[in-house]
Formats: C-alpha cells, structure tokens, sequence
C-alpha cells in the first residue's frame, strides 16, 4: 500500500499540499512581529519538505549533478546570508531575487528540450516563464548595480526610450506567437527559415533580458523601493509560470503567494509617493524634474546653520524628541550612533520616538533593518499617519539624512513635482535639526524649502561625526 | 482538463496572497520580501526534475545551473531573513 503510494506519486502529492499548507502559514507569520522569526522556520520548513519528496520522485534518475547544483548553490548563499553587512541588504535582495527569476527561465528551457511532442499549453507557459524569469533576471542585475554603486544611482533616460521598450516588448509578443503557434512572422516577412523552436527560444531569451533591462535603467535611487518590490513579486510569478511548464500545483502556489505579496508591497510604495505604478516605471522622475524645478530659482530666505554644542544645549531641554532617518543615515552608517543618542535623551528623560517613511531608503523597510541592528527597539518606530497628528507636540525633530520624505511642498506647494506625497511634516514641530551634508537636493533632485523655514537649523557635516559629536557631549 | 485544474489553483493562490498578507506592518517590509522571496525559489522542485531526468545532456546541464541559482535563492534567501528578524526585538 505504501510502496503503491509512492509509485504512483500520492505521496509526493500530497507532501507538496502539506508545503503548499506549511508556506501559507509561513507568509502569514511573517506579517506579524511577533511570529515573523517562527513563520520564517515553518516556511523553510515547507520548502525542505517539497525538495525532500521531489529527490524521492521516480522520474529521477541520477544523484549526482543535483547535488553538486543544491551543495554548490547552498553553499553560496549560506555564505553570503552570513558574511553580508546589514548595509548591503538591499543588494542582496535584489540579487536573490535575480537568481530565482534566472533559475525559473532555466526550467523552463530544460523542459523545452525535453518535450518530445508539440504541446500548445505547455509551449505557452515556457514562453511566459521565459520571458517573466528573462525581466526578473536582467532587472534585478540592474538593481544590484545601482544599489551596489557599481552603476551610477542616477535614473538613465535616453530619446527613443519608452519607444525602444515599446518596440521591445512588441517583438516579445509576436514572438511568443510564433514560438507557441509555430507560424513565424520573420518567415512570412523576410523569408527566414527559422522554425526551430529553439531558435525562438534564444531570441526570446535575449529580449526578455534586454527588456528587463530597459525597466530598471529609468529607475532613480529614490524609486528604488518601488521596483525591488515589483522585482520581488516578478521572481514569484516567474516560478508561478515554471510550475506551468511542469504541471505542478506547489510552484504556482508558493509563486503566486509571492507574487501577490511582491504586487501588496508595489502598492505600498506607489502610494507612499503618490504616484502610480505606471509613472515610477516610465517617469525618469528626477532626471526630469529637477530641470522644471530649479528653473524656478525661487529664493526662500536664509538658512540657518547651528553647531553641536548649541544642538546639544537644545536637545538637553527637550522632552520629545522626534528622529527621521534616510538613506544618508545608511550612507554614512549612522545607525548606531543614532541608537545612543537616542538613549542618552532617554536617560535624560526625553520621549523618543523615530519615525520612518515607507520609502526612506533604497528598499522596502530599509531603515527598520538598520535601526534594528543597532538594537532599537521596533515599537518606539512609528510611521508617518501615526505621528504626524502629534507633531505640534514635538519639541525637536532630527532628520538624519532624508530629504523627499519630509518636504513641506509635498503639502503647500503645488507646483513641486513631489506635490500630494505623503510626508513626515516635521517643519510643524517646534525645532527642526537637519543634519546634511551640503545644500545638494534630495535624490529627486528636488528644492526642499524645510531648510530655509523659521524653525530649521542646519547641522551640516557627516551625519555619524555629528550624531557621534552630540553623543560626547551628552556623556561629557 | 488538467490545465483547468493549474488555473483553478492560480486563480485562488492569488486571492489567498492577497488576504493573506494584507496588513502588514513597515517594520517587516524588508523580511517579508525576502521571505517571500525564498519561497520563490519553490522552482527548484522543477530544477531537481530536470536535472536528475534522463533526457538530453542539455536539459541535464540546464536544469542543474538552475538547481545552483535555486539553492542559492531559498538557503540565502532563508537564513539572511532569519539573521534580520533576529535582531528585530521589543525591549
């Protein structure tokens, strides 16, 4: 009876619902901070099970490169989960994220080659999880770039390109028909004899690579958030499409499970910016803007710089202190610095609360991560809706290296392109303290008239030498 | 008929992501990504199949590069959102 499940595949069935079961629960978990450590482990735990049952499957028939893919490959990134700073998440992420969208487009070639009859269905779903598995790969090798500042951050915009994308994605079409219907454009246009399927294949490849990398070269820093997480719900769909090509329901449930939560968190973001999804992708938003903006040139008054001792001497008679983190603070490595300030105003019997923008930093919950390295407890983080109700009550905000998230225009000038984003309103606190480096704009490449308010004092310099300095001072 | 059947099970998979992780809070944006993440590797079950099967060399040797990426993806993926989550503590 046993011996019979195992040959008719009952038994890897239903292990594969068992996974399926233990990822759900798994994702659900890991919405929750308390049960988030646990629903990482039941997910895991899924993905052994569906792995184990799947080497037990009679279709394979030898051990031997498997196991140099699962040892070699686990081996990787085992290392680089362990050895990566916390600073480098977002590469990280964006880069696991291309291997899974590689891996899938794999799976899908091997299958081409191994179909021994035509098949309409599944030629369908090799092309679609080529091309999704192709976007996720070269976009995500992009993302990594940019994060990891091999590439310039800055969005990359050249004339013909939304047309070039167009074009692109055009011939992905038609060659999806062809390569699922067998009639070949090229043949019936310029006489090319190029009914192989695998030829089709090729080209696929290379367009659904060149495509990816059409989306992600627009992409600014500040958009960043926004397409790590498409990327993220592109790897999930990708899979999605692989459990198509090989007819198995555990794959297009966990793929689509991701794809829903990569597409939940896309959405996040977009509102976060006030933009749609459609105006991140194709906007070049900073490469464009910033032109129409400064060509204002409107003068907004004098900004007023403060030192550390005057700081100190401000933030020592305060009993709310309100901290916003941005990329600069990732840059600078200012996290941990930033934790013991926050302390020492705790000891000093000031309320401290950090408040953070869905869309600080590079990818989704950027700063969370670094706030927690630093060991800051994560229920003094709150997030805009909740603070900004309270903000008149604050006697200093200290923002640590954002710009865009906390720029009044967003609310008061209708002009600016960041108009009607939702942002931290720290300007109606009672001070302000902007640690900066220099006047430059944000990454939108935006004028910020915070700077130039009432109460803003400028704190210029490395944000960790001036957090560090204000923590002397406190000690001293 | 058996094409239905896939569909009927993505249909409602999406659905179910959807409800699934519909609140969730900013504070686990990067962990539930890369969480979710891992759990796209699930294409390494298809990647063990092509690689173990007895069809051409080429699908052997293209299912065994995606067995490597695919590991790579679910036991970094898993072990680097361990290594975050642990560190997010209430104090």
């Amino acid at each position: 009876m046993i011996l019979e499940a195992f040959q008719n595949n009952t038994f890897i069935n239903l292990s594969y619902i068992l996974a399926s079961v233990l990822f759900i629960f798994g994702l659900k978990m890991l919405s929750s901070p308390d049960t988030a450590q646990r629903g990482n482990f039941v997910s895991s735990l899924g993905m052994l099970l569906a792995v184990v049952v799947t080497l037990l499957s009679k279709e394979i028939v030898s051990f031997q490169f498997i196991l140099i893919g699962l040892i070699g490959g686990g081996a990787v990134g085992a290392i680089a989960a362990i050895r990566i700073k916390m600073t480098s998440m977002p590469e990280l992420v964006a880069l696991l994220n291309g291997f899974g969208g590689a891996s899938s487009l794999l799976v899908a070639s091997a299958e081409l080659f191994a179909l021994t009859t035509s098949n309409l269905v599944a030629m369908i779903a090799i092309g679609i999880a080529t091309i999704i598995g192709g976007v996720t790969f070269s976009g995500s090798l992009i993302a990594f770039g940019k994060l990891s500042e091999i590439m310039p951050g800055k969005p990359y915009l050249f004339i013909g390109q939304k047309i070039l994308t167009g074009l692109v994605i055009l011939l992905l079409l038609l060659l999806l028909f062809q390569f699922c219907s067998g009639i070949f454009f090229a043949e019936i246009l310029f006489g090319f004899d190029w009914i192989n399927p695998q030829y089709a294949l090729i080209l696929l490849i290379v367009l659904s690579l060149l495509l990816g990398i059409l989306l992600a070269i627009p992409i600014g820093g500040a958009d960043m958030p926004v397409i790590i997480a498409l990327l993220n719900s592109y790897s999930g769909l990708a899979a999605c499409a692989a459990g198509f090509v090989i007819g198995n329901n555990v794959l297009i449930v966990a793929g689509s499970l991701v794809g829903a939560s990569g597409l939940i968190l896309t959405n996040i973001m977009c509102k976060a910016m006030n933009r749609s999804l459609l105006n991140v992708l194709f906007g070049g938003f900073g490469a464009t803007d910033s032109s129409s903006s400064s060509g204002e040139g409107k003068v907004q008054g004098d900004v007023k710089p403060i030192n550390i001792a005057d700081s100190y001497l401000i933030l020592e008679a305060a009993s709310s202190v309100l901290i916003v983190p941005g990329y600069g603070m990732a840059v600078s490595q200012a996290q941990h610095s930033v934790r013991e300030l926050g302390e020492l105003l705790q000891d000093n019997g000031c309320e401290v609360k950090y408040a953070i923008h869905p869309v600080a930093g590079r990818m989704p919950g950027h700063m969370n991560v670094l706030l927690a390295e630093a060991n800051v407890s994560y229920d003094v983080l709150v997030e805009p809706q909740d603070v900004n109700p309270i903000m008149d009550t604050i006697d200093v905000c200290i923002v640590i290296g954002a710009n865009d998230v906390v720029n009044p225009d967003a609310r008061e000038d209708e002009s600016s392109p960041i108009y009607g984003m939702p942002v931290i309103e720290v300007d109606r606190a009672k001070t302000v303290f902007v640690l900066k480096r220099s006047m430059a704009s944000g990454f939108a490449g935006i004028e910020n008239s915070l700077f130039f308010k009432q109460n803003t004092r400028m704190l210029f310099g490395d944000a960790k030498e001036s957090v560090s300095g204000l923590v002397s001072e406190f000690k001293s | 008929m058996e094409m239905m059947l896939l569909l009927f099970v993505l249909v409602l998979s999406i659905f179910l992501g959807f409800e699934l992780i519909n609140k969730v809070p900013s504070t686990l944006h990067t962990p539930l990504m890369s969480g979710a993440n891992a759990i796209s590797g699930i294409t390494l079950v298809g990647a063990i199949l092509s690689s173990g099967s007895d069809s051409s060399s080429i699908t052997i040797a293209l299912g065994t590069v995606a067995v490597f990426l695919a590991s790579l993806n679910v036991v970094g993926g898993y072990l680097v959102t361990n290594r975050m989550l642990r560190m997010f503590k209430k104090k």
